[in-house]
């Protein structure tokens, strides 16, 4: 079988391969997931000990500053940037804009490496901060 | 503004029955979503200092606690109609796709009601401490 690689597959759902388009797809589901549940219980927590008075409030910053707490706010620093970057790129596409095939590929990989590298600016900015 | 056209009746239903509403409202709700998190991450990144009194004195500035429940309600619908697209696509038995739908309605509300009242109340200055 000879096939022209830079064709795309044809679309059977049980026919296909890894992209950049795909990848970023499942990303802006699975990090809009993450941040709709983990994100929302967290910032809500954050909230409700803020209004229930100082010692609830430390409780949440104990959980916070953990080694677990810094995981999940690495995570979510991370889903909030991919999130963004593929959203706002979801917008373009909603205009009927960028779906030539190398277009699309540059842009879903220009999401995937804005969102690691403003992750790790921002992180780079708290422990900055928290070290001065 | 209703950007919808007629053809919507026929086409836009979806799962819900409500599909083109439901897909123009989930990209109006990420721009404010958008705009008031700059607005949020910006500020906080910018604060000197965390700790209960900062947190709560700035919150309770109505410059801050308005856009705090704009935020609120904005995200919590926001992440609701997400959430349900995801449920919708990928959760096939009808009976569970209601529940898990029910689900993601009584969380969204519950926790969205949740924040919303723990901003009013530091504004309000009731403060338990």
């Amino acid at each position: 079988m000879h096939r022209n690689p830079s064709r795309p597959l044809s679309p059977h759902l049980s026919i296909w391969r890894w992209g950049p388009g795909m990848l970023v797809s499942i990303l802006h589901r699975v990090t809009g997931s993450g941040l709709a549940t983990v994100g929302a219980i967290v910032f809500t927590w954050w909230l409700a000990a803020a209004a229930s008075g100082a010692d609830a409030y430390e409780s949440f910053v104990g959980h916070a500053r953990s080694w677990y707490g810094v995981v999940v706010w690495i995570g979510l620093t991370w889903a909030f940037f991919q999130h963004t970057a593929s959203g706002l790129r979801h917008f373009v596409m909603d205009m009927g804009a960028g779906y030539a095939l190398p277009t699309n590929k540059f842009w879903a990989n220009v999401t995937v490496a804005a969102a690691i590298v403003l992750t790790v600016l921002t992180w780079l900015y708290i422990l900055g901060v928290r070290a001065t | 503004m209703r950007m919808e056209t007629p053809l919507k009746r026929v086409r836009g239903l979806g799962s819900a029955e409500s599909g083109a509403h439901h897909w123009w409202l989930e990209r109006m709700l990420s721009v404010s979503t958008l705009l008031l998190f700059v607005w949020f991450v910006v500020s906080l990144l910018r604060m000197p200092s965390l700790d209960h009194a900062a947190v709560t004195e700035w919150l309770a500035e109505p410059l801050v606690a308005v856009p705090m429940l704009l935020l609120i309600a904005s995200t919590f619908w926001h992440l609701k109609l997400g959430l349900q697209v995801v449920i919708e696509d990928y959760v096939h038995e009808e009976g569970m796709r209601f529940f898990s739908i029910t689900l993601v309605n009584f969380f969204t509300i519950a926790v969205g009601a949740l924040a919303l009242f723990s901003v009013l109340k530091i504004a309000f200055g009731g403060d338990a401490s």
